[in-house]
């Protein structure tokens, strides 16, 4: 069951800073022995996470400077993934929502968070086994993936839930964008083991950042958030985007608004 | 806000999407007439960020509103008496940190507003200026809107566009408008009868029920007013013979209608 602000705490400050722990004063010990040569680096679990995961061993000199780096890269790469997707997993998400919030503070883009949820999933999961779930959660990260821009962020937050972060999304085309999504989804072929085909539908919620200065992430999420209960609980498979507050008061506004004589130059 | 059980007072958000035109002075005031009509007034400063209500009220308390989020204080503690025989709770210098939308900040406030609702016949919360989401959040906490309004025409688009992201984001139907430094009787009702146009033809074409804009009063620019701003005195208290404060008493006599 999905519930609204269920998600509320949106650990977007804890994860964004960070503790540097000092070695306690008494031991003067450093953690590694600094005279070691490369070699003696425990490196062995951190190649085998790389081979695992089907990421490529750095190549070059083991133990320069330069493989080092990349393997750091590759392990970063590595735990800002979802594991089963490849997706952005929610660490990735929570870093990307707070400097996308903050960003869009600045700069008054217009950005679109979607939150979405598949349907009935804990129904497949019983109908179907588990090996069908992890199944139908890989091919929505796909169909996910191939619907939207290079520049989108499409996250998996949890068991059947993912967000996608659109920057510069103009508010015209968001309901459009997200109904894209949502069709490449449904439209996507799900073959079970058995080759017995699956249908599978998603509901979609979303929120623009506010085009006021001051806020913060959590409250954005819980936005959109409240969205996707309401798609959910108007019958699902469906888009619900919050409707934009629009403060812009156009040319036609103002000029019936200052209509009156009382703006006119005659005052008397 | 939702109804609890002892409930009591009816909360009354002032806005006026620009700053500057007399919102602080104008709830003040008002609070101070409304006192006098009988009730018991709560004047919450509610412009977390950037309040100005004790400057207003010449009241500078070592207790305020910060010391009760932080649990320093009790919320007792913290209401203070006015020479105007109505209460206020002030944000106090430090709200600074306040002023982003926090799920915290919201609980804080939501919590302060239910301790105090079985205790008073109506809160006053003046809000902050603009449409930030501190405002937005604040304003949807009322029972009722009241927006303060000068015939300049930049405080008039502003009013305006705060009506529009009331109206769509909050479902507002009814909405107050007290216009404020008119130069002319009558001036304040021709202003609500544009922004009322405005909204018929712009606003309320969307909405299933149209937006009613109902006219409170307006205050005629008097010098009384800056006389009492100058002395940080209310204008009710040190000039209650003015024009101007025989018009806030008329508003506030139309606000409990």
């Amino acid at each position: 069951m999905h519930e609204p602000g269920g998600r509320l705490g949106c650990k977007s400050n804890g994860a964004r800073s960070r503790r540097i722990e000092k070695p306690p004063a008494v031991n003067p010990t450093p953690p590694f022995p600094q005279s070691a040569s490369p070699d003696t680096l425990r490196l062995e679990r951190a190649l085998s996470l790389l081979a695992q995961s089907g990421q490529e061993v750095p190549a070059g000199v083991r133990g320069s400077m330069p493989w080092l780096q990349s393997l750091i890269d590759a392990l970063c790469d590595l735990s800002s993934r979802d594991g089963l997707t490849g997706l952005a997993n929610r660490r990735n998400f929570e870093n990307a929502i707070a400097r996308e919030s903050d960003r869009v503070a600045r700069s008054g883009e217009p950005a679109l968070l979607l939150m979405l949820d598949i349907d009935h999933f804990k129904h497949i999961n019983d109908q179907h086994g588990h090996i069908a779930g992890d199944l139908v959660i890989k091919a929505v990260a796909e169909a996910l993936n191939a619907t939207v821009r290079p520049m989108d962020l499409v996250a998996r937050i949890g068991g059947e839930e993912f967000a996608i972060i659109l920057p510069n999304c103009p508010p015209a085309f968001g309901t459009a964008v997200a109904e894209r999504i949502r069709e490449g989804v449904q439209e996507r072929p799900i073959a079970l083991a058995s080759g017995q085909p699956l249908g599978c539908t998603i509901s979609i919620g979303g929120a623009y950042a506010p085009q006021w200065v001051r806020s913060t992430p959590s409250v954005w999420m819980e936005r959109a958030d409240l969205q996707l209960y309401r798609a959910k609980s108007e019958g699902r498979n469906r888009t619900c985007l919050e409707p934009t507050p629009v403060s812009v008061v156009s040319a036609e506004e103002k000029g019936l608004l200052f209509a009156s004589s009382i703006f006119g130059e005659d005052l008397s | 806000m939702n109804t609890a059980p002892g409930r009591r007072a009816r909360i009354t958000a002032i806005t006026s999407g620009k700053g500057g035109v007399g919102k602080t002075f104008l709830s003040a005031n008002l609070a101070t007439a409304l006192a006098r009509q009988g009730e018991k007034v709560l004047v919450l400063d509610a412009d977390l960020g950037l309040a100005n209500l004790d400057v207003v009220l010449n009241l500078f308390p070592k207790i305020t509103l910060h010391d009760v989020f932080t649990g320093k204080n009790t919320l007792d503690e913290a209401i203070l008496e006015t020479g105007g025989g109505f209460s206020v709770l002030l944000a106090g210098s430090g709200m600074v940190e306040y002023s982003r939308l926090t799920p915290e900040v919201r609980e804080q406030l939501t919590d302060v507003i239910r301790q105090v609702l079985p205790r008073f016949d109506r809160i006053l919360l003046d809000t902050g200026a603009g449409i930030s989401d501190v405002v937005l959040y604040t304003v949807s906490l009322a029972d009722e809107v009241l927006i303060v309004a000068t015939p300049e025409p930049t405080s008039l688009t502003d009013a305006y566009a705060t009506i529009k992201v009331l109206a769509t984001t909050q479902n507002r139907r009814d909405i107050r408008v007290l216009v404020n430094q008119v130069s002319k009787p009558g001036e304040g009702r021709v202003i609500r009868g544009q922004l009322q146009q405005v909204v018929d033809r712009f606003v309320s074409p969307g909405l299933e029920v149209p937006v009613k804009l109902e006219f409170v009063g307006e205050v005629p620019i008097d010098p009384a007013v800056r006389d009492a701003v100058k002395k940080r005195q209310l204008l009710l208290e040190c000039l209650p013979g003015s024009g101007a404060a025989q018009a806030v008493v008329a508003a506030a006599t139309r606000l409990r209608a």
